[in-house]
Formats: C-alpha cells, structure tokens, sequence
C-alpha cells in the first residue's frame, strides 16, 4: 500500500475515533482547568493556573480541556448512560499513544488547556484504571507536559492506582451520578453508592495528609492540587433540590469536593424507567442549582437558609438569593452606607465584586444610587433592599408585589418557558 | 487651554506629566504627537522625552500608589481610547494631592473610568490568551496573526513565554503591524511586514508542517462533537465568542 494512502486512512480513522469517543464524553459537563499551580519548570510545554475557555459549544459551553474517553466499550449497563451495554452504539477506543498524540498537538496550537480523560469499563476497574495513568504518566514524564490533567478515578480501582492517579493529575474525580442510592439502585443496578463514595474517601485522605507532608518536606510531589469533583444527572429520577442540595453539602462539608456539576439530563434512552427521547433538557432547574451553589461556596449561605422540608424545591421563576431575600423582608432596608460586607453580599443584584467596591468607595464618600449605578449594581433590583444617601427611606411592599415588580420589569432569559405556549426545540 | 503633544511613548507621558507641573500649565490638553489636529485656539507645547524627568514622575506615583494601581496606568495608556492621557493626569494630580490613597474610590469619575478600561484591556487579553490559535510550519515555528481591539500585545507575552517554552512561537498583531517572537530563550518585538506573506493563503499551505491540516481538522470534528444539539443556545456562543474573532478560530473558519 502507498504510504499516502495508509497515512489517510490512519487520520480517517483517528478522527472517526475522535468522533466517536467526544461525543460519549460530553455529557460530563465539568470543564474546569482552574484551582491548580502547576508551573512550567523544567522549560517543558504548559502550565496549569487560571483555566482558560478556549472555545465556545453552539450549546453555550466552555471548551477548555481535551474531553474524551479511552474507550466507549463498557460492561456495565447503567440507563442514563449513552455508552450502557445494552445500548446499539458504534465502539471505539484510544490507543494510550493515540491520546497523548492528541494532547501535545492540541495544546501546542493554544486550543486547550488540557486534558479530561474518562473511560467507559472494559474488563475490570483496575485494567481500566491502569491505562488511564499511563496516559497521565506519559504525558508528564516523557513529554514533560505540565499543562492541565483531570482523570476519572473508576470506582473499585486498587488504591495504590489511586495515589499514582493522583501523583499525575490536577483533578480526579468520581460521578455519583444520581443523587440518592435508591435511583442508583433503579438505574444502575450493577453500581453500589459505596463504591463510588470510597475512592472519593480515599482521595480525599490522601489530599490532606500531602498537605500535612508539604509543611515539613516542601519537596514532596503535590497530589491533585486541584482537588476532586463529581457530577449529579438532574431530572433523571424524582429527587427535590432540598436532596441534591443536601448531598452537595454533604460533599463540600466531608469530602472537601472543589466542585459539584449538576447536568440536566439529555434524554438518550427510550428505556421507561426515564424521561422518554425528546423531554425538554431542565435548563432552568440545573441553572438554579448552580446560583443555590454558588450561594454556598461564594455567598457563605448555609444549605437550610436555600431550601427546607416545606420549601424543597427551588423557585424557577426568581434565583435564590433573590427567594432568601423575599422570605427574610425583616432583615431588610441594609443601608450600603454602613452595613457589613457579609450583609451586602447578600443583597439582590449585587455580586460579590460589586459589595467589595462598595465597601471600598464608600471610606471616601457617602454612597447614592447613581454611585451604585455606575459601580454596576443592578439598581433595579437592589432598589427594593437597600437605602441609600439619596434614598433613606424604603417604601413597605409585601414579598409578592416585589416578586411582582421584579418580574415585570426584566425580560428573563427563561420567559418563553413561562408562557403556557411551549417552545418546540 | 495649552496642548501638550508627546510622543506616545510611557516616558513621554510621564515627562508630559513633570512639564506640566514644571512649566505650570494650565488646563493641559495631552496628546500624541501627529495624532489629531491641534487645537486653534490657546498655546502649544511640545515635550522632549526625558528619563530623568520621568522616572522623578515614577518615583513619586510609587510613593502614592500600589503597584497594581501603577500598573493600571501602564494599561490605560496601552488601550489607546482617545483622551486617556487626561483622565490619567487628573487621576495623578488627585492622587500626589491626597493625604491617603485614592485608588479604590469608585465614587470618582476618573478612578471608575480607569477602573473599567482596565477590565476591558483585561478581558480583550484574557481573549488572546484564549483564542489565538496557533499553526506549525515546516520548521517547527508556531506562528499566530491577531488584530486585538486594544494593544494587548505587551500584556499577553508573559502569558506565552512561561507556557510555551519548548516551541518557537510568532504572535503578530495585523493591525498595529509589530509582533512577538520566541526563540526558545527570549522574547523580542518584531516589526517585519508580514502582512504580504500572510494574505496570501496558498503560499502559507506550503510553508505549513505535513500534519497541519490533519489537526486542525481533528480539531475543527472535536469542536462539533463535543456540542450537545439538545442544549443549543447560540446567543450564549456569540456572546462568549464575537463574531469579530471568528476569523481567526481555526473551529469557526469554513471547510
């Protein structure tokens, strides 16, 4: 065969594999490249600091890490999953060089910041597990590559793969996938919540006791200085937010988890136990999810001041800053001029870095509205919270009519989703 | 009102700054030499750029200000907006004026306005940190051209030169006609015309590396694999990503 001829049906192939095996990917929705220090210092390729969005999706998405699996071949059968067993699906997989290849080219060109590998089962966890590192392995020790690795830790891996896992990587992490064992147990009946929940655990002891290791030998490898994360299907199965919400506190409080994703499932299965093909993706649901988290992470909110038993769900209408608010009217007019930082954060329409400017500018001048207007709060909101050097006094309105108010001026991004006439997609 | 014309360099301004108090003109209007016509009416005073006279200007805003604020100044005067240089000297009189720092005082017109030039200059350089997109020729040079809205060149090199320290790399602004180069050690502006070699496409394809086209066609099938039609928001994807840069994305560019 000329050799032409090979080299084109080895880069059809490659990019059939491609195809393939970041399609499989993509419903993982972490992307983040940011949280580890990683340094180029042996004058090799990249660096891993800030996470860089180098593309968008037309879904809106960030792309900034190489995301593919090894493999879609899997032994397990889990419904929610595009590449289950049972699924009638083209198979592929990645040579280890294949991916590295793959890497080193991408990031050279200045497309990614790195890689997110995962990998459907295919024999065991270990065997799975093992071609994973040696991929990490690879890339940092004969490419000396120091950009940003994420790996998947499968579930019943040996823990010494676990720590070379670690050795290598910025990010691991584990999906559970479901919020609760039960929907596991329906929808993934050969997966056990312990299995996935003892790696994390494992993890996460090995993490602090490096950080202990690392105040008296500074020389000590740093083990995933990124921390792990893990991803929980949304609106797959019955679960309330007070649930979801609970379980990612519980990760944050135990675990130490960097992040929680939340992925409103994307119907890819006509099996009965789920949403049947064609349902609506939960946009508005994942995105409400996301404020309440960050109200957590960012906003030092606690889990019970967002949902409670009589409250479990979320409001769809209004972000959750914006419910906290309406339920706790007492707490309100906060006077910018003199309030604390912890108080205005908590404010709707202003963020955590419009609250710094304020406390800053106001040590120079009494605060107005126009002030706050040009800082880039959103006044329209904030009005009915807050007084002001030119605003003292706050008219009395009930929690509905500011709920009203609010409303009717915006043009949420979720309107049509409001209005009886259904958006067909 | 007195015109001051520089010559568009840092130490320039700075020497603007020192004449101004020097020679006590009133009401100044600072401006770049040969950029726009001069005022008819009132004086006319040209600055000779002076080191010494800048560096007492430096030394006495380091004083005055936090490095980061300092270095906000270095980033207006990079972001080209017409009438930069006399918000900038308001903001310096109120500062060498001010018994305690002013930098954070987001009440006054000039601190926000520099305050919000600075974020635009950051985020057009957190952009070219993203999107340029880099292609390998036969002799291993990875080279990229740009045309940023502001002169984000100076802000980004640091940026590269830690990243890509094993490869040769050009990064050439089309619209200011200057770029940078590394060469496995430094970093050096370089002001040669490209602009002839890159127009011209098809003389580019034969300088390019055999497996160019092959990654950048894995690249273009990743970018379309990896987006979920179910969840398709295009205002999103146009908001992060302007129509201005498509041209060059290598995944946004046809074929």
């Amino acid at each position: 065969m000329p050799s032409s001829l090979n080299q084109h049906t080895m880069s059809e192939r490659i990019s059939e594999k491609l195809t393939i095996l970041s399609d499989a990917a993509k419903y993982d929705v972490s992307c983040a490249s940011s949280g580890s220090d990683r340094k180029n210092e042996n004058k090799g390729l990249g660096n891993a600091s800030n996470g860089i969005c180098h593309a968008y999706t037309e879904d809106g998405r960030c792309v900034s890490l190489l995301k593919i699996l090894l493999t879609n071949y899997c032994i397990y059968d889990c419904a929610y999953c595009i590449s289950r067993k049972s699924n009638d699906i083209k198979r592929a997989a990645f040579t280890v060089q294949e991916v590295v290849d793959l890497t080193m080219n991408f990031y050279r060109r200045n497309y990614i910041e790195g890689l997110f590998l995962s990998s459907g089962i295919f024999k065991n966890a270990d065997y799975t597990m093992e071609r994973l590192v040696l991929v990490a392995k690879k890339l940092r020790t004969e490419h000396r590559f120091n950009g940003y690795i994420h790996l998947k830790t499968i579930p019943g891996a040996s823990d010494e793969l676990m720590q070379e896992a670690a050795l290598y990587a910025d990010r691991l992490s584990v999906n559970v996938e479901m919020p609760t064992k039960e929907s596991l147990r329906l929808l993934a009946p050969d997966k056990n919540r312990n299995d996935m929940l003892k790696p994390m655990r494992y993890i996460d002891k090995a993490l602090t006791q490096n950080q202990e290791e690392k105040k008296v030998f500074k020389k000590a490898p740093t083990l995933a200085p990124a921390g792990q994360s893990t991803q929980m299907v949304i609106g797959a199965t019955p679960e309330t937010d007070l649930q979801i919400l609970y379980m990612s506190h519980f990760f944050y409080q135990k675990i130490h988890l960097k992040r929680v994703y939340y992925s409103g499932y994307v119907p890819v299965s006509n099996d009965n136990r789920l949403p049947a093909i064609g349902t609506p993706v939960p946009f508005i649901r994942e995105n409400r999810l996301y404020q309440a988290d960050w109200l957590m992470r960012f906003y030092h909110f606690r889990v019970d001041e967002i949902v409670s038993p009589q409250e479990p769900l979320l409001d769809a209408q209004i972000d959750p800053k914006l419910s906290w608010a309406l339920r706790n009217l007492q707490l309100f007019p906060v006077d910018i001029n003199t309030a604390d930082y912890m108080l205005i954060m908590r404010i709707p329409g202003i963020g955590i870095q419009s609250a710094r400017k304020i406390c800053e500018a106001r040590k120079f001048s009494r605060l107005g509205m126009h002030h706050l207007q040009k800082i880039g709060i959103a006044v329209n909101r904030a009005k009915y919270f807050i007084t002001t050097s030119d605003a003292p006094v706050l008219k009395d309105y009930q929690p509905m009519q500011i709920k009203e108010f609010i409303l009717n001026e915006g043009s949420s991004k979720y309107q049509p989703n409001f209005s009886p006439q259904l958006k067909l997609f | 009102m007195q015109t001051v014309l520089y010559d568009s360099s840092f130490e320039g301004f700075f020497t603007a700054v020192f004449e101004i108090y020097e020679y006590k003109i009133k009401d100044p209007d600072i401006r770049q030499q040969g950029a726009a016509p001069v005022s008819l009416f009132g004086g006319q005073h040209t600055v000779h750029t002076d080191t010494a006279k800048a560096m007492r200007v430096v030394k006495k805003l380091e004083e005055k200000l936090s490095a980061d604020a300092f270095a906000n100044i270095y980033r207006v005067l990079l972001s080209e907006k017409p009438g930069m240089e006399n918000v900038l000297f308001r903001y310096i009189q109120y500062a060498l004026q001010a018994a305690q720092s002013i930098e954070t005082d987001y009440s006054h017109p000039d601190v926000l306005w520099i305050q919000q030039v600075v974020r635009k200059m950051g985020r057009e350089k957190h952009r070219m940190e993203a999107f340029i997109r880099f292609q390998k020729t036969k002799d291993g040079l990875f080279y990229a051209t740009v045309a940023p809205d502001f002169n984000v060149l100076p802000l980004i090199r640091k940026h590269f030169e830690d990243r890509y320290a094993d490869q040769r790399w050009l990064i050439y602004d089309t619209r200011r006609k200057y770029g940078l180069y590394y060469d496995l050690h430094s970093v050096t502006e370089v002001t040669i015309d490209f602009a002839a070699t890159l127009n011209d496409k098809a003389s580019l394809r034969t300088l390019h590396d055999e497996q160019e086209d092959l990654y950048q066609s894995l690249w273009k099938t990743y970018f379309g694999s990896t987006n979920i039609e179910a969840r398709r928001n295009m205002k999103l994807h146009i908001q992060h990503m302007p129509r201005r840069y498509w041209k060059y994305l290598t995944e946004k560019l046809p074929g």
